[in-house]
Formats: structure tokens, sequence, C-alpha cells
């Protein structure tokens, strides 16, 4: 009933498929280019105070990270203080195992759900259809892309390499089957598909008792769950049922609610470059004859205290999902969301990815790779992530064990950049920003193809470094 | 060992290299700032209010129930929805049909379904941001109210208004059920074409009661 990630090819490969679909080019190139404008607007308007914040939320995330062990237990104190129970799932097939049981006990087959970077990493929604239970989608392009039995390629705008007549299309071939049918006179119009989704979902949402959600923070001294959403469509699932289930990485604790001060302007600011995002909602465990009566908190490891051991890729676990790194990807603009092969696409999931799932495949292993290490998604990044020096950190990793599918996917990465002249401003942008500029010889395989090519301001200093480092090690 | 013990186990594990000695707990940091400095308050909020296409009108206090009503009668409204806790005289001048609602005597979803709208006030706005917070006090009601209907006029007073986000944040109870407002719903995600109204009201009205002097 639903895609899955399983069978995308390794980064090089699923790459050049994607620089060749010029449907998908334009789309991303628009939103990324007008998401990557709005940002730099609002953040702009902040001025100084906005590295201010940055270096606030890094060291506020960084502290936590250090001291995990710690704000969990508090957490978990402060959650059931306050009338909600709390689970641990050690891996993805666990955590599966506890909301089949949860929702089992509610006696409910339908569950609606609110877009959730953790439910998806552990094909939550599969293993709920394996036990005959159906997880609807609600927020409107998670829908289109489980009406299309789709994967999503974008963090924030998951559905953003479909046109306006694919999805009018998916509305009317798919809806009926779901449920509410669209109105077969449906125009491409998005206002008139919003008002499908609209009226597709509302008759869902006021019947349906149980519903599944992830959060964007948990504090841990008051025991909040927050959510930041546009459509409306999360304040009907955290509002609505009666039994709420949050699936919650780790990672995604805050120690006090005043450090909301810092991420409720740096998050809404860095994703959708609003100054603030329509709706959020926060809760505290349970209010009676207020909202959910039973509320589940779903604490999620899987993988993530290997990548807290790792002293340099334990940066990742900063991340607050805002996609302002994709957005600025040249990498990511020419290919897309789907050849990486996760749910976390672009530069994030270049460094997330592999290290949750331990490089165990082709796929993780050349995703290290999909990058020209230019450095705009660190000079984005709301939290400090300096994703490049993870990036090298991890090729390292790569390079002992094999190194071999590395250097595709490395033509592949440089590849999607230099047929591509805005692409090249960026990285331009990003070599003023303090990286050096590039020799017009690239050493080595490279240097085959840049004989056809000139190669003008790749930033490829760090490139070089660990071109010629790789190059030493092997001997 | 349970998972719980195996994940805290797990955590201490890939933390070695924290040294033991280090606090548990951090200052938080005093470099940002509580506002941004953009202008007077309340000309602030109406102008992101207007921003995200909300209808805003600013209200002398002894003009509350007269507005209330224009306000109602324009949107052709008969059936509202209010916290059993609103004030009486907001609907003074009114002759629309109040549903109260409350924790105890709750209106059926189905109930809310019917309604023209929801009256409520609020409990912190951000100038800065556009940003009304309800809070689940008396004038405000269970979160369901202000969902389902589509139309929601919310009436925010000059002394609730706040500049920016950390000083809303210090006001705020955690333990309350909060719902952060920025504008009527909406969404970008066809094509990044801007649609407003998806889930929720598609309608928002504020009327910004005082002069904040
Ligand atoms: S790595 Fe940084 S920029 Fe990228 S999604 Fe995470 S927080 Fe945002």
């Amino acid at each position: 009933m639903s895609a899955t990630f399983l069978g995308i090819p390794p980064f090089p490969e699923a790459a050049e498929k994607a620089v060749n679909d010029s449907q998908l080019r334009h789309n991303l190139r628009k939103a990324t280019h007008t998401i990557r404008d709005k940002r730099a607007s609002v953040v702009g308007e902040l001025h100084d105070d906005w590295q201010h914040l940055r270096s606030e939320g890094a060291a506020v995330k960084e502290h936590t990270l250090r001291h995990l062990d710690h704000y969990l237990e508090q957490l978990e104190e402060s959650v059931q203080r306050a009338g909600g129970q709390v689970h641990w799932a050690a891996d993805a097939a666990e955590a599966n195992e506890i909301v089949t049981r949860l929702v089992k006990a509610t006696g409910e087959t339908d569950v609606v759900k609110v877009k959730s970077m953790a439910t998806q990493e552990i094909e939550l929604n599969e293993a709920l259809a394996e036990a005959g239970i159906t997880a609807y989608e609600t927020d409107l392009a998670e829908l289109i892309v489980q009406l299309g039995e789709d994967l999503p390629s974008h963090i924030l705008v998951p559905a953003i390499h479909l046109g306006r007549s694919q999805i009018r299309e998916i509305f009317l071939e798919q809806m009926a089957e779901w449920g509410v049918p669209a109105p077969p006179e449906l125009t491409d119009d998005p206002k008139a598909l919003a008002e499908a989704a609209r009226v597709h979902l509302r008759e869902r949402f006021l019947r349906t008792r149980t519903a599944i959600s992830g959060a964007n923070f948990a504090v841990a001294d008051s025991g909040t769950l927050v959510v930041l959403e546009s459509e409306g469509n999360g304040r009907m699932c955290l509002t609505l049922p009666e039994t709420l289930i949050s699936v919650v990485g780790i990672e995604k604790i805050v120690p006090t609610w005043s450090d909301l001060e810092v991420f409720m302007q740096l998050l809404p600011r860095s994703s959708t470059g609003e100054r603030m995002n329509p709706y959020t909602s926060t809760w505290t465990g349970v209010t009676p004859g207020d909202g959910p009566q039973e509320f589940h908190l779903v604490l999620l490891d899987n993988g993530r205290t290997d990548v807290l051991a790792d002293t340099v890729g334990r940066q990742a676990l900063r991340c607050i999902r805002c996609s302002a790194c994709l957005n600025t990807c040249p990498v990511y603009e020419r290919t897309g969301g789907h050849a990486y092969g996760s749910v976390y696409p672009g530069p994030i999931g270049a460094i997330l990815t592999p290290q949750l799932r331990g490089m165990s495949s082709e796929v993780d292993e050349a995703l290290p790779y999909a990058s020209s290490l230019c450095g705009a998604c660190y000079e984005v990044c709301p939290v400090a992530i300096d994703i490049p020096e993870v990036l090298v950190h991890l090729r390292e990793e790569v390079a002992d064990s094999s190194g071999h599918l590395g250097e595709k996917a490395l033509m592949a990465g440089a590849e999607a950049v230099l047929s591509s002249p805005r692409a090249l401003g960026a990285v331009q942008r990003a070599a003023e920003l303090g990286r050096n500029a590039v020799p017009r010889h690239l050493p080595g395989m490279v240097g085959a193809w840049t004989d056809t090519r000139d190669v003008p301001d790749v930033p490829a200093e760090s490139f070089r470094q660990w071109w010629d480092k790789r190059g030493k090690e092997r001997g | 060992m349970s998972s719980r013990e195996q994940i805290l186990a797990r955590v201490r594990r890939a933390l070695a290299d924290v040294p033991a000695d280090e606090p548990r707990t951090r200052a938080p940091g005093d470099g940002f700032a509580d506002s941004h400095g953009v202008g007077p308050t309340l000309e602030v909020l109406e102008d992101r209010l207007h921003d995200y296409r909300a209808l805003v009108r600013r209200v002398a206090p002894d003009r509350v129930a007269a507005e209330v009503a224009a306000a109602l009668e324009r949107r052709g409204a008969a059936r509202v929805a209010v916290p059993a806790g609103v004030p009486q005289e907001w609907f003074a001048e009114s002759s629309v049909e109040l549903l109260r609602d409350s924790r105890e005597e709750p209106v059926p979803v189905s109930g809310l379904d019917g309604v023209d709208g929801v009256v409520t006030g609020c409990s912190v706005a951000v100038a800065e941001t556009g940003t009304i917070v309800l809070d689940g006090g008396p004038d405000q009601g269970r979160r369901v109210i202000t969902l389902v209907p589509d139309y929601h006029l919310c009436v925010v007073r000059a002394d609730q208004v706040v500049d920016g986000v950390p000083q809303a944040v210090r006001l705020l109870d955690p333990s309350l059920p909060l719902t952060w407002i920025s504008g009527p719903s909406a969404t970008s995600d066809i094509e990044l074409d801007r649609v407003e109204g998806v889930h929720g009201p598609r309608t928002l009205e504020v009327l910004l009661v005082g002069s904040g002097d």
C-alpha cells in the first residue's frame, strides 16, 4: 500500500536519474529558491541577534546531548507526573510493536497521523498495516504522498517533486478509495486542491479516536511536548482524539521551558521563512476535560545512541529538522530528495542516515560523498552543525573500510553541481564565506572528466584536502 | 534488562568523554534579545496580523460590545460558540445565539461543526511575530472550540501584548495546553503556492482593545 526507500539505488545512480528529470528540477529550483529567499529576509530582520540565537540554540542542544541520560530521566518523570505514560523503544521494531499494542488496546483500526519524521524513519505505517490498522496521513503533502503511493522528497514540503496536475490526478483517482472522494469537477488550482483535502480529511478528524504524532521539542523540566505546523491538521490530531501516541527521538529534548524562547524563534524563521508558523500546540501530559485523556510518549533510540558515541558525528543530533540545509544545497537542488535513499534527505541526511544505520549498505557508504563540501549548509544551520566536518569524518570511515563506491558518488555530487550555473553561484557565495577557491585540475579520477570541462570555482579546498589525504592513506 | 535501562546504559557509554563533574545545569545565555525594537507594540502586532491576512480592528475599551456585534453581523453569524467564562458584556449589543462550552459541559464536536464561529479572549499576544496564544483560561476555553468552527473572533487587550517571543514564553504556564496562532491556517504544499485556510478556522478576526498606555 505504501512505498519505502528500500531498493533505491545508491546516490550516484539515483542522482543521475533525478538530474535528468526536468519537472523535478523545475519544482526543486522554485521551491528551494523561494524558501531560501524568504528565510534570508526574516533572518535578516533579527540582525545580529540571529547569530546570538544560533549560538544559544547550538549550546542548549549540545549541553542536552552531553547529559542526555539525566534529561531523559527528568522528561520521563515530568510526563508521568502530568498524567502521561512513557515507553522506551531501543529500535524501530520495538517502537512499532509498542505503538501497535497501544492502538490495539483502544480497539480502533483507524488512526490519524501528524507529519512526523520519526514515524517515517521506523516505517510505522507499514507495521500498523500488517496489524490491520490503517494510518491516515493528514498533512497535505503527506496525504498526497500517501495517496500517490509515493515517497517524501523534502523534510518540509515532502511532495515538492509533484506538480499540481499530478496532484489533481492522484486526488481524483485515489481519494475515493481512502474516504470522501474528490469532486469530479476538481481543477488543478492549489486552492481547489486544498479544499478537496479539507473536505476529505474533515470527516476523518471528527470521527477518529486515536492519533499518532511526533514532536519538535520535548521539554524535560515541564514534561511539555511541542508541535509546530501550518495547516491545522496537527491541532486536529492533537485535540480531537481520545488517545494520543507521540513517537519522539531521544535527541528532541530541551532542558527547560525557557529554552523555547530561542527555538521558537530559530525554527519558524529557518524552516518556512516565516516570523512564526500558523499554529503551534504544546501539551503537558493530560488536561482533564480538554483534548486526549490518554497520552503515551514513546522515546525512540534506533541508532541515536550510536551517533551520540561519535564525538565528531554527535552534533548531527542537534538538528531541529528545519530543512534550511536542503534548500541551500547545490547538490540537493539538482538531485532532489529521493536520491538520498532515506527519509532524511539533503546535507543533514548525508550525515545522519549513515550514522543512524551504521554504514551498513552501499547506499549509506555513498551518502557522505553526496556533497561538494561547499559549506553553505553550515552557514544556514540554526544550530550550527558543521555538516562538512562530519562529512569528511564519515568519508574517512568509508575510505578506511572500502572506499570504492565513494568515488562514483563523489562524481555524481560534483556533476550535479557543475552542470548548473546557478548552483555554481551558490558555491561561489559559499566560497566567499571563507573557504578558499579551487585548483583548476583535480587529481585522479576526477581529473579525467575535468579535462573536458573547465572547473571554475568549485569549493574544493576541503574537497582536495580530503582527496589528498585519502590518496596518502591508500598509499 | 529493560529497554529503558538498555537505552540509558547506551547513552552513558556514548558519553564516556564527558567529564563526570561537568555541571548538569547550564545558565541560560543572556546574549540574545527580548525583542528587536521594530516599532510601537500595537502597531507592529496590527501590521503582522494584516500580513497574515487576518482581519484586525483597533477598538476603544468602551466599544468592545459594539464591535463584537458589528463583526458577527458582517460575518452573518447567527450561532456562535463561546467559552463559559467569556465576559458577558462583550455580547451586550449582539443578538446572536451563544453556545456555551466548558470542560464540565462540553458542546459535542458535531455541535461545534454546525456553529457560525467562535469568540474568545487570549492569554498573551506577541507583536513581532503576530502571534496570539490561548491557554485554555476561562475566556479561551477548550482547544477544540477554536479549531472546529470556520471563523474565530479573538478579543486581545492591549495589556496582553508583548514585543517579542522570549517575553511571551516567560509569561506562559507550560502546564496548560497552549495554542499559538499566527494568522489563519495555511499550506504551501502544492508547488509552494500559499493557500490560506486548510483545517482550523479559515478566517481569523482580531479586535485589539485599548491603546496600551
Ligand atoms: S542540519 Fe541544521 S539546517 Fe539542516 S535541517 Fe537540521 S537544523 Fe536545519
